[in-house]
């Protein structure tokens, strides 16, 4: 699913330990657990499936409720269905839907790329603690999720308000990449990693 | 709301960073990893880099280099040159690359583009097409088959309905040139595409920039401009935003 390096060399750069896997063992036995991801939501749920995983992922962070963060795809996948190229099955773990961006006066751009503020949603999530409100961070994709449960902690206005990040019990995730998102992005990944 | 992104481009060859003038005139300007470096210092908003002789010479691709460079960027990377197959797009992406830029080999086969863009979705690919002026008609360029009887915009849209993210337009006639971005390029693609694009070649001033976006440019590239003068990105920045042109500051 494309990136992992980009992510594994910003948890390093946050002195943690990040380990690439697919091996249960190792899955099993994670203190934390990030669902990273850039491509085709199809093919997420198709990898996932092929390697059995979804079983084990649904223990670890289910019942262990072992703190997970979703980046991008990764948080795409966290919702019931996508409708990227037809209608595939996420993980469910939040009741949403992932759409493709649609405007009805605004002519914009897809994909969303580039930089783009987020807008803290309540209170504060603990994942934006020691970062300023308003600040940008890097997006790309061209789906946005559509959460019909109240889990948003930040929006980001993109022709509309969005949901750009999201917190239920144990599971954060955020549509930006932290990875990419210079200072501000690594602050994220450290506060999740001190979670 | 989204911001203008200012994207220094980088080229690759031999291990060196260069810069060109017109696609010529090559001239080594430092070593790839510590260009990376202080990019990343300098908070940019993204970094392109090229290798120029991949394409040219069918040569693999050096995964080993562009995990040097993308261990130094927490900012989005992309790379391109010599992307001549799926796997090489895994190989990139594995090394640390966020996008690809992929150029000749979308020319001779635009289901590559459709195959590619399902596969790592869209948002990851960019297609790169260099441009240059014949008769007073904008045709595609390639360093390998010179000028080529395709029309630029024409391309571009095929390329957007096979599913590319990202349009990096690049004036052949313009590059290294620090005569400006070509602006008569941008108004004829103008409005036409609904993906954004990044223009490339020519800047020399921070205003360039300016007129860059004003003319329907979403991003900026340069090269010249960041390694031959004294204006950094952020001076680029602060004349957008003294232009009430949005863009990211830190």
């Amino acid at each position: 699913m494309g990136n992992l390096r980009s992510v594994q060399k910003a948890f390093e750069k946050i002195g943690c330990d990040a380990i690439i896997s697919n091996d249960k063992e190792i899955i099993l036995n994670a203190d934390k657990l990030i669902l990273p991801g850039v491509g085709a939501f199809k093919d997420g749920m198709k990898y996932l499936n092929e390697l059995d995983l979804i079983n084990i992922l649904n223990k670890k962070v289910l019942e262990d409720k072992t703190p997970l963060l979703g980046i991008c795809l990764g948080m795409q996948l966290l919702a019931n269905k996508s409708y990227e190229n037809g209608e595939t099955l996420g993980l469910g773990w939040i009741d949403a839907e992932v759409v493709k961006f649609t405007f009805d006066t605004q002519k914009l751009k897809i994909p969303h790329v580039g930089w783009n503020e987020i807008s803290f949603q309540n209170e504060q999530n603990k994942l934006f603690a020691n970062i300023d409100n308003h600040k940008d961070f890097y997006f790309v994709h061209s789906y946005y999720f559509k959460a019909k449960e109240d889990v948003s902690i930040s929006t980001t206005d993109y022709g509309f308000k969005f949901t750009s990040s999201i917190a239920k019990n144990n599971i954060f995730a955020t549509q930006f990449h932290p990875e990419k998102s210079q200072t501000d992005g690594l602050q994220i990944l450290k506060n999740f990693w001190e979670l | 709301m989204l911001k203008h992104r200012v994207i220094p481009c980088v080229l690759l060859k031999d291990w060196q960073l260069v810069k060109s003038v017109q696609f010529d005139a090559f001239r080594t300007i430092g070593h790839p990893t510590s260009t990376a470096r202080i990019y990343n210092s300098r908070n940019v908003d993204e970094l392109i880099v090229l290798d120029i002789d991949a394409s040219l010479h069918n040569e693999e691709i050096n995964t080993e280099i562009i995990t040097d460079i993308a261990d130094e960027c927490f900012m989005p990377l992309t790379i391109g040159g010599g992307i001549n197959s799926i796997e090489d797009i895994y190989k990139v992406l594995n090394a640390g690359a966020d996008k690809v830029s992929i150029n000749s080999k979308a020319i001779e086969d635009k289901n590559f583009i459709k195959k590619a863009s399902s596969i790592f979705g869209s948002q990851c690919i960019v297609c790169s097409i260099d441009v240059k002026k014949q008769n007073n008609h904008y045709k595609v360029y390639t360093r390998k088959d010179g000028i080529l009887d395709i029309d630029p915009l024409t391309l571009a849209l095929e390329y957007e309905k096979y599913g590319a993210g990202e349009i990096l337009l690049t004036s052949v006639d313009n590059d290294g040139t620090t005569n400006g971005y070509d602006l008569e390029l941008l108004d004829y693609f103008q409005n036409k595409l609904s993906i954004p694009i990044i223009i490339n070649g020519g800047a020399g001033t921070p205003n360039h920039c300016v007129e860059a976006i004003q003319n329907g440019a979403d991003a900026v590239a340069a090269a010249y401009i960041f390694h031959f003068s004294q204006y950094t990105p952020n001076d680029i920045k602060f004349e957008l935003l003294k232009n009430n042109l949005p863009i990211r500051i830190f």
